[in-house]
């Protein structure tokens, strides 16, 4: 089962060295023990393009989807047993990461 | 068999079987939908065939094999027009249980209704119908909530469950204490919505939660009778439920403990409940620290052991108060501390107590109800007039209302 966890972030800061030194080390351990499929962080919303090619011709927006003050800073997803297991990873990223985090199971 | 012993045989399996029979469903099916649904089927079908059949000898079995038919007619019904996804399940079906393993899989439904990952209303409404066996019309009137939004609910639960993986089991070791602690959260939220009920019309004290909430308890107390918490809660929840017919007055009115009968007060629950804590008390002497459900039991345990208020053995209420401030430093634990404290050292320095916890509680009816009593002792009228208005707007509980209404208009 793969879950969706994203890191729900607040303030206009990428991670500090030491936040990047304890979330390269966890996703060393994610993938020694099978959990890691993929991990990212993102560039700022401010950076994002938003597209809608449904009509005639591509529309593109600058700007991401949805204006909010908290915003996805980045993500993993992960292959986990069960949601007990995701969430006790969750817990973990949260810590090393030092941000809210999002568990969403894929379908 | 009389028709009215074949009722009290369908009541009596419902209350006693619903869960075994809900719980190996799920764990057999996979699925608390299917299960929930062919468990009420079953006892349908009990309804309509034991009158004229007989009680079968060992009713949880006939049911539990009844809801199975059901459950597998369904899922056949279902593949008929679906993938056969489903049918999977039928293949890889689990070897019967072992019956020493029945109380574990009543656990494991108790913990996957009651996780955290689910809003806490969610949990108490899946918890009472999936493990209570309360149907949604009457979790609905116990709540006071229109039934569709338990419905949802319950639904949306159940969805949840099924989308994000919510395991179907005893959480492990490490997770064990902190996911009981949820489990005993939901069952005292229900209690407390039974002994304090809210709104405007309703009966003051819900017995039929306190009840259930009672009942539930004692299941998990069956199934870890380790477990101190467990054992704490149910104190708690006994001590509190003997003094339950003095604690409203004929008219309606709150009766509070210095002024109840406890001549009325339920002797058997008051044993029960002094037993447990001190079977908890043995173990805090060889030197776990009890928690905060335990502490609350002993504090009661202290109240229901005097025959009159005035026997009430204040300093140790007021060192269990000091204990359970060290475990969990809320405001609200300092305001009942600070009443006890009324008790030994005065009105006078129980109100410059409670008054330093204006900030934090000044939206709570108990800090301007227990505020309004301290000024009254101190014979500050007219603050406590104020103090007393302001509780009574704030108060849900009708009883609670009518009692400080009463107080007020006694002030000179």
């Amino acid at each position: 089962m793969q879950y969706l966890v994203s890191v729900i972030d607040d303030t206009a800061g990428s991670a500090n060295p030491e936040e990047m030194a304890a979330i390269s080390a966890f996703n060393v351990r994610l993938k020694a023990e099978g959990h890691w499929v993929f991990a990212g962080g993102l560039a700022a919303p401010s950076s994002a393009t938003v597209i809608d090619n449904r009509g005639e011709e591509a529309r593109f927006t600058d700007g991401p989807f949805v204006e909010s003050k908290e915003y996805l800073a980045g993500l993993w997803v992960m292959d986990a047993a069960d949601l007990d297991e995701a969430l006790r990873l969750a817990a973990e990223a949260s810590k090393h990461c030092n941000r809210k985090i999002e568990v969403r199971p894929f379908l | 068999m009389s028709v009215a012993d074949v009722r009290e045989a369908i009541t009596q399996a419902h209350r006693e079987e619903w869960a075994t029979v809900v719980a190996s469903l799920t764990r057999r099916f996979g699925d608390l939908d299917i299960a929930e649904e062919a468990a009420a089927e079953a006892f349908a079908t009990a309804v309509r065939r034991w009158p004229a059949d007989g009680v079968p000898p060992s009713p949880g079995a006939w049911l539990t094999t009844t809801a199975s038919r059901k459950a597998i007619d369904r899922i056949r019904r279902e593949n008929k027009r679906d993938d056969k996804q489903k049918e999977a399940r039928l293949l890889h079906d689990d070897p019967p249980e072992p019956l020493g393993a029945i109380g574990d899989e009543r656990l494991r439904l108790i913990f996957t209704c009651c996780h955290p990952a689910l809003a806490m209303e969610a949990r108490v409404a899946l918890t009472l119908r999936m493990v209570a066996g309360l149907t949604v019309p009457e979790i609905a009137r116990a709540f006071l909530v229109r039934e569709t939004t338990i419905g949802q609910r319950i639904t949306r639960a159940k969805a949840k469950i099924k989308a994000a993986r919510i395991p179907y089991r005893v959480p492990s070791a490490e997770d064990l204490p902190a996911r009981v602690s949820g489990v005993l959260a939901v069952l005292f939220l229900v209690f407390n919505e039974g002994y304090l009920a809210t709104g405007p019309g309703t009966d003051p004290v819900r017995h039929d939660l306190t009840a259930e909430a009672i009942r539930l308890t004692r299941l998990i107390r069956a199934l870890m009778p380790q477990d101190g918490e467990v054992a704490g809660l149910l104190a708690l929840m006994l001590l509190i439920e003997a003094r339950r017919t003095a604690r409203v007055s004929a008219i309606g009115e709150l009766v509070t403990l210095a002024e109840q009968d406890r001549g009325t007060w339920d002797g058997a629950l008051i044993a029960e409940g002094h037993r447990l804590v001190r079977e908890r008390l043995a173990v805090a002497a060889a030197g776990a620290a009890p928690g905060r459900y335990q502490i609350l039991a002993a504090i009661n345990a202290v109240h229901t052991s005097a025959r009159d208020v005035r026997d009430t053995d204040w300093s140790q209420v007021v060192a269990l108060y000091d204990q359970l401030v060290r475990l969990d430093p809320s405001p609200i634990i300092a305001l009942n501390r600070a009443v006890a404290v009324a008790e030994i050292d005065g009105p006078e320095v129980a109100l410059a107590a409670v008054d330093r916890l204006e900030f934090k509680l000044v939206g709570y009816h108990a800090y301007h109800a227990t505020r309004a009593d301290l000024l009254r002792r101190l014979g500050r009228s007219h603050e406590s007039r104020t103090a007393y208005d302001r509780a009574i707007e704030l108060a849900g509980n009708t009883a609670e209302t009518a009692y400080l209404t009463r107080r007020r208009d006694q002030l000179g």
